[in-house]
């Protein structure tokens, strides 16, 4: 009498294992808006049958809160550098060990050691860029190369200086203009800086993730910008410069990682692998037009792109830019509150 | 007692019931998306803020509150009321009213004039007014600032006519705010004193004028007073979305200033201190509350003295 119970009961079995096979063909990306090449999502799909679902976030405190709260079905998530030390720390991520990886041989080596994933046994670059100055050399004839530019502009440039609205990168260049390290707690420094940026507010004319028009167009004529904001600026209006601030200037890296929570790691540590081939790695670039950390990847990148100086740093400039770890809560409320005070 | 009065009684308590199960719905969408949400806002600004975002759940704290109004003096070891704070709560305050005055001025003209159109056009002035909400108010806010650039469009048109040499500096400026905002908020103003001026028994004007009142009497001591609910009404509209404004400041005027709204943004984001980001939005609330309480007394004083 139990046979008749139990066939419908194992074929109903079956469809399961259908179907979560079929689930095995998923990977849940969970990256920065406008930052996925959506031809390096097709090859991916493509090449091992996948279907990628990729969310959006906006920042990486969003991004960080909305993986903490859990009840997500992310696989790959994208955090800066600044904040891997604090998704490790909070045991997020999982340990997909890429430098076991069979394409981690085509990492730059630059990239390997790196304060915030020593060794790469959670992340892969994704994409990496620096912060620094832009300013319209018509304007003004001086050296691009320092932040003086936004700290202390020149009369020329008065009036008419945007500055991205980030406290830490705004921070970053400010302490290290005034020889402190980061994230300094150091009071004196620090008096310094926020004198600094009282003073040097008035001569800003906004604060303003800046579109590409408002450069051409003539709103501003300088700026803290990311390199390949400024990149796209010059390729509109070659009369534009980057310049890598002598004082010191952060660099970021956005890392791709896996969660501890992801229903589809064998997708994901495929997806690891699969962007540190150079020719894919070049596919990310192309699209969110930063560098990738990945050797070899020139050669695949689009022309414009190949001799970029905002994203080939100069030889002279390379010993100049450091990664910027996020800095402990304390000093994060000083500089909350020093940053309130320069805007209020 | 009578069974007569136990029959009352009991049909009274089945309607008092029945008003509570008819009621349940709207009740149940009031506590779920507006009290649960108030009330997880006002335990997070009770709570320690976390190290990095977030809070330490059930870890009692008033630093959020304390940080809403007092400081330690940045550079010395003194509490003093946190200066920057109401400075930013102050430049609110003062963009909300000058919206509110601004909207006020344009909108009560335009309201009478739409009102003493003939009926039949009154609905294509309408349908124009209300046009703008159709948009999404980003959206709102970029075609505006397309306008207002040095070399936006109302610059060149300007220029081209050889009116002026010189782009006019709007775009950036507190000017370019309150143009914005009176832009965006113009509507809120128009719709309700419309409403009202629209039933308005014009023959009461003309009796005034009968009476030997010129226009300004007329307006002031007539069509005013008797619109008065919908002038404040609309006021209140204005106000307490301006008090919360983020976008069109920030792209208007260039985001160098923070706004309240801003501020409290900065706290959840860039700041982590969501248990100060919670406080400061309460702040604002109870700031709300008191602009309502405002009319509240002025609506009941209007009764009064009608009564």
């Amino acid at each position: 009498m139990r046979l008749p119970i139990l066939a419908p009961t194992l074929s109903g079995l079956a469809i399961l294992a259908g179907s979560s096979a079929f689930a095995a063909g998923e990977l849940n990306i969970f990256n920065w808006g406008e930052y996925t090449s959506p031809e390096l999502i097709k090859k991916f799909e493509e090449t091992y049958d996948v279907k990628v679902t990729i969310t959006d976030f906006d920042s990486n405190d969003t991004a960080l809160a909305k993986a903490r709260q859990g009840g997500n079905n992310f696989d790959i998530v994208v955090p800066s550098s600044t904040f891997v030390p604090v998704w490790i720390a909070e045991g997020l991520l999982l340990e997909s060990r890429p430098d076991q990886m069979e394409n981690f041989k085509n990492m730059d080596p630059r990239w390997v050691d790196v304060s915030f994933d020593p060794g790469r046994h959670y992340t892969v670059p994704w994409q990496w860029g620096t912060t620094g100055v832009i300013v319209d050399t018509d304007l003004y004839k001086g050296d691009p190369n320092t932040s003086t530019i936004f700290l202390d502009p020149p009369p020329e440039l008065a009036g008419k200086v945007n500055v991205v609205p980030e406290m830490g990168d705004v921070m970053a260049l400010a302490i290290r203009a005034e020889g402190g390290q980061d994230c300094t707690a150091d009071m004196e420094v620090l008096k310094r800086v926020h004198e600094k940026l009282v003073a040097a507010k008035p001569k800003w004319v906004a604060m303003d993730y800046a579109s590409i028009e408002k450069y051409t167009g003539g709103d501003y004529a300088a700026g803290l910008s990311w390199s390949g904001a400024a990149m796209r600026v010059r390729l509109e209006a070659p009369r534009f410069v980057y310049g890598y601030p002598k004082e010191g200037y952060p660099i970021w890296m956005d890392n791709v990682a896996i969660l501890k929570s992801a229903p589809n790691v064998e997708n994901a540590k495929l997806f690891q692998n699969f962007i540190m081939d150079p020719e894919n790695a070049a596919m990310i670039s192309a699209y969110a037009r930063y560098a990738n950390g990945i050797k070899g990847s020139e050669q695949f990148m689009p022309e414009d792109m190949r001799n970029a100086p905002e994203i080939n740093i100069p030889p002279e400039f390379v010993d100049k830019g450091e990664f910027s770890p996020a800095c402990p809560p304390e000093v994060n409320d000083l500089y909350t509150r020093i940053w309130t005070d320069v805007l209020k | 007692m009578s069974q007569a009065q136990e029959i009352a009684e009991e049909m009274a308590r089945r309607s008092v019931r029945t008003r509570w199960w008819l009621s349940a719905p709207a009740l149940a969408v009031v506590f779920l998306f507006a009290i649960a949400p108030l009330a997880v806002i006002v335990l997070y600004s009770f709570m320690a803020k976390g190290d990095y975002g977030d809070v330490k759940y059930w870890q009692f704290s008033l630093d959020g509150w304390f940080s809403v109004f007092f400081e330690r003096g940045l550079f010395d070891d003194s509490i003093g009321i946190a200066q920057a704070h109401v400075s930013i709560l102050w430049r609110s305050v003062k963009l909300a009213l000058i919206t509110t005055v601004v909207t006020l001025l344009i909108g009560f003209p335009t309201a009478y004039f739409i009102a003493i159109r003939p009926p039949s056009q009154r609905d294509f002035w309408l349908f124009l007014i209300t046009i703008p909400f159709w948009t999404n108010l980003l959206i709102r806010t970029f075609a505006i600032q397309e306008v207002f650039r040095n070399e936006g469009v109302l610059n060149t048109v300007l220029m081209w006519s050889g009116l002026i040499r010189e782009p006019l500096k709007i775009m950036f400026t507190d000017l370019g705010i309150f143009l914005g905002m009176a832009y965006v908020y113009l509507p809120l103003m128009v719709l309700p004193i419309y409403a009202s001026l629209e039933k308005f028994d014009f023959r009461f004007a003309e009796a005034a004028s009968d009476l030997y009142a010129n226009n300004r009497n007329v307006l002031w001591r007539i069509i005013i007073p008797m619109t008065r609910p919908a002038i404040i009404a609309g006021c209140i509209l204005v106000f307490i979305p301006a008090l919360g404004a983020y976008v069109t400041p920030r792209l208007l005027g260039g985001g160098k200033n923070l706004m309240l709204g801003n501020l409290i943004e900065l706290q959840f984001g860039q700041g982590r201190n969501w248990p100060l980001g919670a406080a400061l939005s309460l702040t604002l609330t109870g700031v709300v509350m008191l602009a309502l309480l405002v009319y509240v007394r002025a609506a009941s004083k209007e009764g009064r003295s009608h009564g």
